[in-house]
């Protein structure tokens, strides 16, 4: 009989990550990782930042070393999505005609940019954000362009707004909510972020809905029309207005989801042989019980190592604490915990010196830190957070000269 | 090119040369060394790629940015006073010979 054989779908963090995991953890049977595109395992973040202000080439995003998987006894197929589960005959069919027989499953699909349904929405010049092909796009498309238009006030947008504007390039962001980034920070960090904005020289425009594109005769972008009417002219447009999960295989295998491929506090699916991970798996919330989908780098390598303890015979319920960093105009800001439902924020330092963090309490709970530019507020916190210490209660927090390090020495953790 | 030696916490090293230009981090990973993390990839952010500098070193290593300082606050394993985030040590000539050691756990 063959040693136990693990196929992993999906070659981006979480996948690559799995398949590195279970050698270091010591899994010795058939690993099988499976991407989509023609290109070995790469780091995301640097491809709305350094990639895109033109500093390195691919070769310099790779997760891994070209030998990696090689030297690892792992088979990494390239360019041949899967298509097909079968979860009866434990099989998966990939999109080349080819078919892999698994002991277990790894669903790490991913998710793919949400598209613009507006008239205009497909024309040439609107692009998305996911992949190192689309940043290559993005990225020569910007170095041919004076006018961008940057649709979703989202981190993507936002980044990629950032380093448009230091580029030289005329930059409008059209956001539809009322603030920047509301589904990750509080509200005082999103007015700070729009004030850094705009300090920039980028134009941004809050809850305000794009209508349509306009191209030229050639069908290309030229323009943008607002509801309302209001008219932007843009050689390209970036679209950042959130990610769908790649859910399609699981639910045409008869799994169970909803935004995201829905698995128990194990990352296991209905079937015990099949696990989802990453920006694709909707998972229990260990602080909240409430289903959650993350999108991060954080959230998809420390999905892809609970997995691979588990398929090595070691498992624990998921409980990483999430963390998100994003970098724009040289100001970085990193944020501990899930502030959803905070009801109210404690600013420690000042924000006019571009040196604070916000502190999001429900009562008397620490649910998140914002940091800008304060990295030791933001590594305590994730570090005490993660052990389950004791965090500063708002009154200590707002007291006059309340320092995390100082925190930290005094409660001995 | 500068050899670097990477010792883990089981006792074993691995001796590498890493070429130049090239962070004490990115060696570790172009040479599969287990035990560096480095979420973040090397921007100082996640504290995932803490090395400890061999206490008998004496080869000149840049002097600690604030920022790095303010990271190796929350690393998983313990900061000592050899602590190091390795991202943050660029190899050159001059290091040939550097050996660190591996903590525990990266997160």
């Amino acid at each position: 009989m063959a040693a136990p054989s693990v196929v992993v779908i999906g070659a981006g963090q979480a996948g690559s990550d799995t398949a590195a995991a279970l050698r270091s953890q010591g899994f010795d049977g058939r690993i099988t990782l499976v991407g989509a595109e023609g290109v070995p395992p790469y780091q995301r973040p640097p491809l709305s930042k350094q990639f895109l202000a033109g500093a390195g080439g691919g070769g310099d995003l790779a997760l891994r070393p070209a030998s990696f998987h090689a030297e690892r006894d792992i088979e990494f197929v390239a360019r041949d999505p899967a298509v097909r589960l079968d979860r009866d005959a434990r099989r998966v069919a990939l999109a080349s005609g080819r078919t892999l027989g698994y002991r277990h499953l790894v669903l790490a699909l991913g998710a793919r940019p949400r598209r613009l349904a507006v008239p205009g929405g497909g024309l040439d010049g609107v692009l998305t954000l996911r992949t190192l092909t689309e940043a290559g796009r993005l990225r020569d498309a910007m170095r041919d362009t004076g006018r961008l238009l940057v649709v979703g006030g989202g981190f993507v947008g936002l980044e990629v707004a950032a380093t448009a504007r230091a580029a030289g390039l005329a930059v409008t962001v059209v956001e539809s909510g009322p603030r920047l980034l509301a589904r990750a920070v509080s509200g005082a960090m999103s007015a700070h972020l729009l004030a850094e904005h705009r300090a920039h020289g980028v134009r941004v425009l809050l809850s305000r809905e794009v209508a349509a594109l306009h191209g030229d005769g050639a069908g290309r972008v030229r323009e943008a029309e607002l509801a309302g009417g209001e008219r932007i002219a843009a050689d390209l447009v970036l679209v950042g207005i959130g990610a769908v999960p790649e859910t399609a295989l699981a639910a045409g295998a008869g799994l169970a989801v909803d935004d995201g491929v829905l698995v128990d506090r194990h990352l296991r699916t209905g079937d015990p042989a099949v696990y989802a991970i990453g920006d694709c798996a909707r998972f229990p919330d260990p602080r909240t019980g409430r289903p959650l989908r993350l999108e991060s780098v954080q959230n998809a390598a420390d999905q892809a190592r609970c997995v691979a303890a588990a398929l090595c015979g070691a498992p624990r319920p998921y409980a990483a604490l999430p963390w998100f960093w994003t970098e724009q105009f040289g100001l970085r800001l990193q944020i501990a915990g899930l502030g959803t439902g905070h009801d109210r924020v404690v600013t420690v330092g000042d924000p006019r010196t571009g040196r604070f963090s916000l502190l999001c309490y429900r009562g008397e709970r620490l649910l998140a830190t914002e940091s800008v530019n304060r990295p030791a507020d933001h590594m305590i916190t994730r570090r005490l957070m993660g052990a389950g210490a004791p965090l500063p209660t708002p009154r200590q927090a707002a007291a006059p000269g309340f320092g995390f390090k100082e925190f930290r020495q005094t409660a001995a953790v | 090119m500068a050899k670097i030696t990477y010792r883990h916490p089981n006792g074993t090293e691995t001796v590498v040369d890493v070429p130049v230009p090239n962070t004490v981090m990115r060696g570790a990973k172009i040479n599969n060394i287990d035990g560096i993390e480095a979420q973040c990839g090397g921007s100082a952010q996640c504290g995932t790629c803490h090395v400890y500098v061999d206490e008998a070193n004496t080869l000149p290593l840049p002097a600690m940015h604030e920022s790095e300082d303010d990271v190796l606050y929350g690393t998983a394993a313990p900061r000592r006073a050899t602590s190091r985030l390795s991202c943050q040590l660029p190899v050159s000539e001059e290091i040939d010979g550097l050996v660190v050691h591996l903590p525990e756990t990266q997160s």
